[in-house]
């Protein structure tokens, strides 16, 4: 049996009453972090812990925390990312409707270990279900005295507020979310200065995903070295998967990093292989900012070794043969999957996301999404795959913020990888796989837990 | 435009959530709660809004039309939002939202005659391993595994009710 860290007791009934998530285990983080241990230690254990930061860019959370500038004499802040909105991951949304608690408690230990006295939990404003179950917990979490003044007599403050967004992609985006808890509109910020420094109001902030606080309440009580001892090298702990698209059990599985790719597409405990007993075509595994893999290149590496759920496994071979393991958004495609119409499907969902305020990225995304359009749709050249690569190129890097790059990471690697099927899309528009099952996709089987 | 005393109570307790003079931050929670209480956004009342906040009309406008679950016109009664991202549209998607077309008799960003539903597509609503996907404003609540047969049913639900 795997460990579970996040979602021990995902089976527990009741568990998001906070009478039952005490009953077992919660909220026994709080005392310890604040009763034994001083902010610092906090810090030092999470950097021991190697725990990376599970919104998608993987940088090291100890790390982050130990950036913020404690010697300004503003106020810090915590601010916790659950804006997920990255194609094909719905791993917070999931931890957060059934154990609310946990990143509550999340929350409050991070908090204290950041100093941060005021912190917030910007939610996509789309789950209102979810906004409503996390105010719910907050305040039974304030009538037992874990918030508010002087929690468990420790002396410690802190006040704990859920905001909601407005539907927009790109406030997952960390300065971008700012400026939206700011009631604006949601533009990144140029860095630096970094939010650890100047964030929430100027003032020094630090902004982790959901995720990756909700799995600070073990490391407090089992120490960082044991969250360290799971996983496998850098990639250390347990990971939330969301995984989607054409598989039996589609659903949301917490792994210990390290696992094989294959026996999670094909175990049953995990996907269960591919529905319908077809073949398996290619894999998006990180959210579908990531680059696309072929079956042969997300089972097996470039230089044939076992690929496996880690950040540096799915990383290896780079751009070239490799992909990344991001959000844990897995997105399975089988044999019928057409590469193009997916590609023009998710460019225009980044051009719709696009905030404008950078020119390659406002315009470029909509070229390749008018160019897409037009090789899917039948009336396509030649030159425009490699109209597509160039575009590509000259987005990537070339922006504010990162999604410029997760714009053009799709095209790039769906090109390398598929470049035959964009070519008969041009040569045989009848060819287009989307054409020939048209209404026949058949329905994902109900989630299963875990 | 005059909010109720009801409602500028719930915007005193929104803005309580910030420091003293971050007011603004409370902007898109109380454009959420202007949109829940009159359906949509209309220009008196993001001007209402922005003498509430003390904030220049244009500081509500900016952001009311950046942010895509505001609506600047009327919609009908029940907002019908479908999912069209990638991993639902593995699902199926696509061929729902043709068929929703057919049934309500209307295009993407159309109301029905009667004023009862209002089609829209959304981009992915963190939903991908239990598409295809709507949810339905001003309560937002998600239907998941979406087939023609649930369609129906849900329709016919929301009609009966309305």
């Amino acid at each position: 049996m795997a460990t579970k860290i996040l979602l021990e007791n995902l089976a527990v009934e009741g568990i998001r009453a906070i009478d039952t998530y005490m009953a077992n285990g919660g909220y026994r983080a709080v005392s310890k972090a604040l009763k034994e241990m001083s902010p610092d230690q906090l810090v030092e254990e999470v950097k021991a812990s190697g725990l990376r930061g599970r919104g998608g860019a993987g940088f090291p959370t100890g790390m982050k925390w130990s950036f913020l500038d404690k010697k300004s004499d503003k106020p810090r802040y915590l601010v916790c990312n659950a804006d997920e909105s990255e194609p094909g991951t719905f791993k917070d949304r999931y931890l957060m409707e059934r154990i609310p608690h946990l990143l509550i408690e999340g929350m409050i230990t991070a908090s204290y270990a950041l100093g941060a006295n005021t912190s917030y939990i910007y939610v996509r404003g789309e789950m209102m279900s979810v906004i409503r179950l996390l105010e719910r917990a907050i305040a039974e979490a304030y009538a037992k005295g874990f918030l508010g003044k002087n929690i468990l007599g420790s002396g410690y403050d802190l006040e704990l507020y859920v905001q909601p967004g407005g539907g927009a992609y790109i406030c997952g985006e960390e300065t971008a979310l700012l400026e939206s808890l700011e009631g604006k509109r949601g533009n990144p910020r140029n860095k630096p200065p970094f939010p650890a420094v100047s964030g929430l109001y100027g003032c020094p902030t630090v902004i982790n995903n959901v995720e990756t606080i909700a799995s600070v309440p073990w490391i407090v009580n089992n120490g960082g070295a044991a969250y360290a001892s799971i996983g496998l090298g850098k990639s250390t702990g347990t990971k939330l998967i969301s995984a989607c698209g054409n598989i039996r059990q589609p659903g949301v599985y917490e792994i210990e990093l390290g696992l094989p790719v294959e026996e999670f597409i094909y175990s049953d405990a995990y996907c269960g292989g591919i529905a319908e007993g077809r073949e398996l075509k290619a894999v998006v595994p990180g959210g579908s900012s990531v680059p696309i893999l072929p079956k042969e290149l997300i089972l097996k590496t470039a230089a044939g070794e076992p690929r496996l759920m880690s950040y540096e496994s799915l990383a290896d071979g780079g751009f070239v043969s490799g992909s990344m393991l991001g959000s844990g958004g897995f997105i399975v495609f089988d044999e019928r999957a057409c590469i193009v119409r997916n590609l023009w499907n998710f460019t225009r969902f980044y051009h719709h996301e696009s905030c404008g305020q950078c020119s390659p990225c406002r315009e470029g995304t909509g070229w390749m999404e008018k160019v897409l359009h037009r090789i899917e749709h039948g009336h396509g050249k030649m030159s425009d795959i490699d109209l597509l690569v160039d575009v590509a190129k000259h987005i990537e890097g070339k922006t504010i913020c990162p999604l410029g790059d997760a714009a053009a990471w799709p095209v790039g690697s769906a090109i390398r990888h598929f470049r035959d099927e964009f070519e008969a899309h041009v040569k045989h528009p009848d060819s287009c796989l989307a054409k020939h099952l048209h209404g026949a996709y058949a329905h994902a089987v109900p989630i299963m837990e875990p | 435009m005059e909010f109720s005393q009801e409602i500028k109570r719930e915007f005193d307790q929104i803005v309580a959530r910030y420091p003293q003079g971050r007011q603004k931050s409370g902007l898109l929670p109380i454009l959420h709660r202007v949109q829940a209480e009159y359906g949509w956004l209309s220009t008196e009342a993001m001007n209402a809004v922005a003498e509430y906040l003390n904030l220049n009309p244009i500081e509500v406008y900016e952001v009311a039309t950046f942010y895509t679950m505001f609506h600047l016109e009327p919609v009908g009664k029940y907002v019908l939002e479908v999912c069209r991202t990638g991993p639902c549209c593995l699902v199926g998607a696509e061929t729902l939202l043709q068929y929703l077309q057919r049934k309500l008799n209307i295009g993407i960003g159309e109301t029905t005659p009667d004023g009862l539903f209002t089609l829209k597509t959304v981009e992915c609503l963190a939903s991908c391993g239990t598409g295809p996907v709507l949810q339905i404003g001003p309560e937002y609540l998600y239907h998941e595994h979406l087939t023609e047969q649930k369609l129906d049913q849900l329709i016919d639900r929301l009609r009966s009710e309305s």
